[in-house]
């Protein structure tokens, strides 16, 4: 039976009607169309899904939508502000901490629920804190360089996002789409 | 991927918690973390009816110091008992089992109950609950029972607790004040299950002989081990490299572990023996410290 529950979702009220077999991870990427946090693993192991949950970073795919009710949850969709990258975003990108990104919105929320709690971490300290988070591309050193470059404030102070860049990208893989869809 | 469909039921207290129970029997399981619950029912390893979520019980989560104890309620995350200065203070291995737990997603969610009644034969906990010789305080439709942590754990992933048992609160002797302990897992890539883990607590007299031993190991069995033979073995003796080396042959003698990807049983026993000798030189060295200051 369909349960009524309301999500707060990065400072954003959502009403649902969900099943309580509905995982935190499905009801925001299917139910909310947040689709950033990714599934992996799915039995608590890979730290893809990673959200956090009152201040704590916890697996969502392990986590029942029903339970959140009231809670605070933050996604990596929350994080930029006003057209402005998280620093941890705008780190990844100029440090390389990612490749195919499918584990990156995990990293980040991961990196960010230490650095709101403990801003200035140890390099061990962060290698322990993320030894949750797995990545199949990066081999890790691009990660930890990313996280250390906020913490010891080495990102640029006039990042741009390049977006004509990122623009041109998405048109060519709409081609790509285009010419799939003709085939 | 999804766990089968389930009812779901929030009890706001340790009676409704019971009741609920009780009604539903075998068909339901109770919720706490859901680290290693929610995995198995996705998995359909296990398929309850009804979940019955106690994670809104407030009267499970507590940490609290009370008559030359520590009492822990239930509910107390992994996390709550890593960042407890009383825990950290009075019963320090109980802290670094908690630390050594998974990863940082695990440790925010998962329970010192849930950890217990799991009973993983790689979980950490168990072993520390022997070594501390441990209680456990569990309330049924019958009342309430005290289930020493000797007792507790009956084979893999099973315990003495009935269908209708709640486990409440773990409680946890202080140690001597002249002892020191210290729990060490070896694991094969981080955040994994122990491969082996032991936690020795030890305690010394006036002469530099040990005068209180507690040692219990995971990864020897099927469930965690009080090994009462190292303990014999060391009570009463200057503890000496040669007797540590003898400990390390005991236990590794003794030792019937299960084979799986973590490692042949022969590879198992060696690891124990190495990790049992490496607690027990730690733990000395720390009451050896403690006592000279
Ligand atoms: C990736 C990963 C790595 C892990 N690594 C480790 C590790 O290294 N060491 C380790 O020890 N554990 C590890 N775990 C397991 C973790 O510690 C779990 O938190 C723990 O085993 C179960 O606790 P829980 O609160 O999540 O319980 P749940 O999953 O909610 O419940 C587990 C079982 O206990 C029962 N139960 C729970 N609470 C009670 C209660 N109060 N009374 C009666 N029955 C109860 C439930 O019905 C269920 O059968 C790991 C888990 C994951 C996902
Ligand atoms: S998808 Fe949740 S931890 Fe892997
Ligand atoms: S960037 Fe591909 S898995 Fe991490």
């Amino acid at each position: 039976m369909k349960k009524q529950i309301r999500l707060l979702v990065n400072s954003e009220e959502y009403d649902l009607q969900l099943e309580p077999n509905r995982l935190l991870l499905q009801a925001l990427r299917d139910d909310i169309g947040l689709t950033g946090t990714k599934e992996g693993c799915s039995i608590g192991v890979c730290g893809a899904c990673s959200v956090i949950i009152d201040g704590r970073v916890v697996s969502s795919c392990l986590t029942l939508a029903v339970a959140c009710q009231g809670k605070h949850i933050e996604t990596i969709e929350g994080l930029a502000k006003d057209g402005k990258l998280h620093p941890l975003q705008q780190a990844f990108i100029e440090y390389g901490g990612f490749q195919c990104g499918i584990c990156t919105p995990g990293q980040i929320m991961a990196a960010k629920a230490l650095l709101d709690e403990n801003p200035k971490p140890t390099e061990d300290e962060v290698k322990e804190w993320m030894s949750g988070n797995l990545c199949r591309c990066t081999g890790y050193y691009k990660i930890l360089e990313s996280v250390m470059a906020v913490v010891n404030n080495k990102i640029s102070p006039d990042f741009q996002f390049r977006k004509r860049e990122q623009q041109a990208r998405i048109q060519s893989l709409d081609v790509y789409k285009s010419v799939a869809k003709t085939e | 991927m999804y766990p089968a469909v389930f009812e779901y039921l929030k009890p706001s207290s340790i009676s409704e918690a019971i009741t609920l129970l009780q009604q539903h029997g075998e068909d339901a399981k109770l919720l706490a973390g859901g680290q290693s619950l929610v995995p198995m029912m996705k998995l359909r390893i296990a398929r309850p009816r009804y979940l019955i979520d106690i994670h809104r019980i407030s009267d499970l989560n507590y940490i609290r110091e009370q008559a030359g104890q520590i009492r822990c309620g239930a509910m107390t995350r992994h996390v709550q008992i890593e960042e407890s200065e009383l825990i950290r203070d009075r019963v320090p291995m109980l802290c670094e089992a908690a630390s050594a737990i998974g990863d940082a997603q695990v440790r925010n969610r998962g329970t010192l109950g849930g950890g217990l009644v799991e009973a993983d034969p790689s979980g950490d906990y168990g072993a520390v609950v022997l070594a501390l010789n441990a209680q456990m305080k569990c309330i049924s439709p019958r009342g309430e029972r005290v289930i020493p942590a000797a007792d507790f754990f009956t084979f893999a992933y099973t315990t003495a607790l009935e269908s209708d048992e709640i486990l409440t609160e773990v409680i946890f002797p202080f140690p001597d004040s002249n002892s020191a302990g210290v729990y060490l897992k070896l694991e094969r890539v981080a955040g994994d299950f122990a491969i082996a883990g032991a936690a020795v607590q030890i305690g010394l007299g006036q002469n530099g002989v040990c005068s209180t031993v507690g040692v219990g190991v995971t990864g020897a069995a099927t469930i965690p081990q009080k090994a009462v033979s190292v303990e014999s073995l060391l009570q009463g003796k200057k503890i000496t490299p040669q007797l540590i080396d003898e400990a390390g042959r005991l236990i590794q003698e003794g030792a019937e572990p299960i084979e799986d990807t973590r490692g042949s049983a022969s590879y198992k026993k060696k690891a124990l023996s190495a990790i049992l000798r490496r607690a027990i030189a730690e733990s000395l060295r720390r009451a050896e410290a403690k006592r000279s200051s």
